[in-house]
């Protein structure tokens, strides 16, 4: 079969000045920015190629170069040097003009961005966005266009899809959004559909829908379609080939069954490895240190000039966190998961009542002068390592800042030898404390924030999806790290996170959150083999499909189950 | 532990947001030149006594030193027949200066501001001459000196009027920025209601209540020169208070005040740098425009305001108006350089 899109040895260059992209890239990497490194070919020697109606994953963390790659077919880069050769149907694309790519993209080529929120245009109502793109490439009427617009968001599965075309963008949710991007994209019937990280900035659940949803369509028009993204659950589930991109070059590439069961790059068996995998045992015996009950949490909204409305983001709750232990709370966003954090380290901009008792200490009860006091026994550790660091001050002043307040006793040299010890505990040499937040890599700056917190001697550490701004091998070696430090220290961690890979791999126990209200708590592999709550139930099937597969099926050998196949099942049967 | 991460050793030596920005500015040309023009320009005016005026620096007479710069010596003391503080540019004086064992060492420029030639060959405002390299103005006084005198207030005028507002800017924006809420809320509608206040009125009717003097204009325009900040701050403190790393600071158990310093100012402080010099040559522009007006400061205090007010009185004068005018676009000019390499160095979008 001839190949739809072809590329031969492709090399893509930044020129010094500008970021180069025409598309404000969410992945652009802050690092080779900052630390003044001269521009390298982001993509170098790259061979690719997309058949008829195929399903190829482009794989890689990011920085890796997949998204230039993709504009580089559209031609939507500027300011770069581009080189070796793209061929659309034999035709070829680096050096096309400017109007034949213009015919080319959204009619031909379509692409699905990552962020739903800015990719669509908050003065206009999605009908008309959708429309517009029919009006440019098919020369329909407006009213024409607004037509098959309704029709099109019917099939990408929005409901009340004549009410939703009138609605605009900020009235939809990030799902539907998402749906309607895709939507767009399908307008003009391309022949290959580029999507690039199309589920990263949704929900588990919302993604599995996205996923489905792509598979459908792809299966109705046959058009292929190249998925961006670093999520290889994902990528199991959706793409026939894969191919694994590192530093610009592809370095595998296959079909996805071998790929995953026999990578045979090193980068490709650490990837597929890197999944997170069980770094704790069962929980201990019961020995409370947070003992939190009657927990609500609600915020006052305004809806007019005077008036209000309470919106409760925790729910009455009770929970505990034992010593030495991870309680791990997942949830989706939205679902009260950080508020409720927060309201236990009395951070929240929220009415709170309740009682939160560590160790004994009424964390609620406490005065201003006493939480202060009190502050040094539970510290945060925060998602994003970018805003967590202080960035004018050097990295030794912020190590420093919580020991001159909590121990004013120590000397110099005794907080200087300390902050030392620590920035080995957490795999960092001393040297880096004379430096910026700014000159450190994301893991690099997650594993001071670690060390900041570590360094107060806590008894509990709350961490706010540490893990999750972070590509998948850095995500390990942080939970390790973290691992290590609770068997050596001795502290708890109250561990956030929507991951529920990383839950298993880390938590003794966790609490499953759905609209501000705890549905589940136990053990984690009690939890997550014989889950009893149907969100519960929801989340598995999107993280662990195969072996939520193989529970559907003992159950239905026990004929005990009456849910709906889950979508992995429905896709094997049609393979075989 | 599988992850010992090193330390890049190619990464250049370490060096903060304040440094880096400081080298991208000393990188700018027209920005460092500009800077250096000024300082030499501001520098120069602070040692005007020395530069031009109506006294010598250093008399001999008579085998005695004398130095009029810091006494006043009655006429007497040289030979005259008053008791009145000596005229140095009287003829008689000069020929007891000029004779034999007797010196003097004059300044550069033989007036200062407010000298009156009582002894000049031309009538006022006279053209420059050898006398008066610029000039005289309508009253017979050295234009040269007007203008070395009125550039030193007006760069002092601004520097205080800037820093004053920088102050009450940032302490209202931070207020309002870090406590949000009800603070936020009474602040913001204060500054409406203040800043619906017309100025110039204000300015008129306190012109005729007060004598107007450099103080009362710095505090009247003090008072509403902080608005336009406080909002910058006020935005930038509300952005930077969310952050985690504020968040981690509440979590160590820091007083408000500590976060403030040490956290959220540093962080916020880039607006304010970036305005510092397009601020202080609005404030020059405030103080000449009221001097032009007649609302500024009296006749006596050289100021750049007033000699524009003269060169429009008599346009004839060229002498007056021209360097003025060049003197005063000189100085906007280069606070506007410095200000575009300020702003240029602190853009953190732009990479190096």
């Amino acid at each position: 079969m001839a190949s739809l899109l072809q590329f031969r040895e492709i090399s893509i260059r930044f020129h010094a000045s500008g970021t180069g992209l025409a598309v404000a890239s969410p992945v652009a990497e802050p690092n080779a920015e900052v630390s003044g490194t001269r521009p390298v070919w982001a993509v170098d020697g790259l061979n690719l190629s997309i058949d008829k109606g195929e399903r190829v994953a482009l794989v890689g963390e990011s920085g890796s170069g997949k998204t230039i790659t993709a504009l580089a077919a559209l031609g939507l880069l500027q300011d770069v040097e581009l080189r070796g050769s793209i061929q659309w149907k034999g035709e070829e694309l680096n050096g096309a003009s400017a109007t034949r790519l213009r015919r080319l993209r959204g009619k031909e080529i379509a692409m699905v961005f990552q962020e739903p929120m800015s990719a669509l245009n908050p003065l206009l109502t999605v009908g008309r966005q959708v429309g517009e793109v029919l009006e440019a490439h098919e020369g329909l009427t407006k009213t024409q266009a607004f037509e098959r617009a309704t029709d099109l968001l019917q099939k990408v599965g929005i409901d009340d899809p004549a009410r939703r075309a009138r609605s605009y963008p900020h009235q939809l949710s990030g799902g539907q959004r998402q749906r309607v991007l895709i939507a767009m994209a399908l307008a003009c019937q391309p022949e290959l559909l580029i999507a690039d990280e199309p589920t990263t900035a949704l929900d588990v659940s919302l993604r599995q829908q996205i996923l489905e949803l792509l598979l459908d369509l792809q299966e109705e028009t046959g058009m292929a379609i190249l998925l961006i993204t670093h999520d290889l659950p994902i990528v199991k589930r959706f793409a026939s080939r894969v191919a694994v991109m590192q530093q610009g070059s592809i370095i595998e590439t296959g079909d996805s069954e071998s790929v995953f069961q026999r990578p045979s790059h090193p980068y490709t068996q650490r990837l597929v490895q890197s999944q997170p995998r069980p770094l704790v045992g069962a929980p201990g015996p019961r020995d409370i240190l947070l003992d939190v009950r009657q927990l609500h949490c609600d915020y006052a909204i305004p809806t007019g000039l005077f008036r209000k409305r309470r919106f409760t983001a925790v729910h009455r709750e009770n929970f505990v966190v034992s010593k030495g232990e991870t309680l791990g709370v997942v949830g989706e966003s939205g679902s009260g998961k950080t508020t409720l954090a927060m309201a236990i380290m009395r951070l929240a901009p929220a009415r709170v009542t309740g009682l939160v008792k560590l160790n004994g200490v009424d964390l609620l009860g406490l005065s201003s002068a006493a939480l202060r006091k009190a502050r040094r026994r539970f510290q945060p550790v925060f998602q994003d390592p970018y805003s967590a660091l202080s960035p004018r001050l050097t990295v030794r002043q912020i190590l420093e800042e919580g020991l001159r307040l909590h121990r004013p006793e120590l000397t110099w040299q005794q907080r200087l030898d300390r902050c030392e010890s620590i920035m080995a505990e957490v795999g960092l040499s001393p040297e880096g404390l004379q430096r910026y937040p700014h000159e450190f890599s994301g893991g690099q700056r997650q594993r001071i924030a670690i060390a900041r917190a570590v360094l107060q001697e806590p008894e509990l550490i709350i961490l706010d999806e540490p893990t999750s701004a972070l590509d998948l091998s850095i995500q390990q070696q942080i939970l390790e790290l973290l691992v290590m430090l609770q068997q050596t220290k001795g502290f708890a961690y109250l561990f956030i996170s929507h991951d529920l890979h990383v839950i298993r791999s880390i938590a003794h126990r966790c609490l499953v959150m759905q609209y501000g209200k705890i549905v589940e708590f136990g053990a984690t592999e009690h939890v997550m083999s014989s889950p009893r709550h149907a969100y519960t139930q929801q989340l598995l099937d999107a993280a662990f499909p195969e072996e939520r597969l193989q529970a559907f099926e003992r159950d239905r050998l026990a004929s005990m189950a009456n849910r709906p196949v889950p979508r992995a099942l429905r896709l094997d049967e049609q393979a075989s | 532990m599988t992850a010992m991460t090193a330390m890049q050793a190619n990464t250049p030596s370490s060096q903060s947001l304040g440094r880096r920005a400081a080298r991208r500015f000393w990188a700018n040309r027209r920005g460092r030149i500009s800077l250096l023009i000024f300082l030499a320009a501001v520098f120069l005016s602070l040692f005007a006594e020395l530069l031009s005026n109506d006294r010598p620096l250093v008399v001999s007479f008579q085998d005695e030193l004398y130095f009029p710069l810091i006494h006043n010596y009655p006429e007497s003391t040289f030979g005259g027949d008053f008791e009145t503080s000596t005229d140095y540019l009287d003829p008689y004086i000069r020929k007891q200066f000029d004779s034999p064992g007797n010196w003097a060492l004059y300044p550069l420029n033989e007036y200062s501001y407010d000298t009156l030639n009582y002894f000049a060959s031309q009538p006022n405002p006279a053209p420059p001459s050898s006398e008066n390299w610029m000039g005289t103005d309508d009253r017979g006084r050295d234009i040269a000196a007007r203008l070395l005198y009125g550039f030193r207030v007006s760069v002092f005028f601004g520097l205080a009027l800037t820093a004053i507002g920088v102050l009450l800017g940032i302490f209202f924006g931070a207020l309002q920025g870090y406590f949000v809420g009800k603070t936020d809320l009474f602040f913001q509608r204060f500054i409406e209601v203040w800043g619906a206040i017309p100025e110039l009125y204000l300015l008129i009717i306190l012109a005729s209540i007060f004598e107007p003097g450099l103080l009362v204009l710095l505090v009247i325009l003090s008072l509403f020169g902080w608005m336009g900040l406080s909002d910058y701050v006020r935005a930038e403190f509300l952005r930077n208070r969310s952050l985690d790393y504020v968040t981690a600071a509440r979590a160590l158990g820091l007083r408000h005040y500590q976060i403030i310093l040490r956290h959220v100012l540093p962080n916020s402080l880039t607006p304010v740098i970036a305005f510092l010099p397009f601020r202080m040559s609005a404030s020059i522009l405030a103080l000449t425009s009221l001097d032009f007006l007649g609302l500024g400061v009296p006749s006596s205090t050289p100021s750049l305001g007033e000699l524009l007010a003269q060169g429009k009185d008599n346009l004839d004068a060229w002498w007056i108006t021209v360097p003025t005018f060049a003197v005063l676009v000189g100085t906007l000019l280069l606070l506007i350089f410095v200000g575009e390499a300020l702003r240029d160095a602190l853009d953190t979008r732009r990479v190096q």
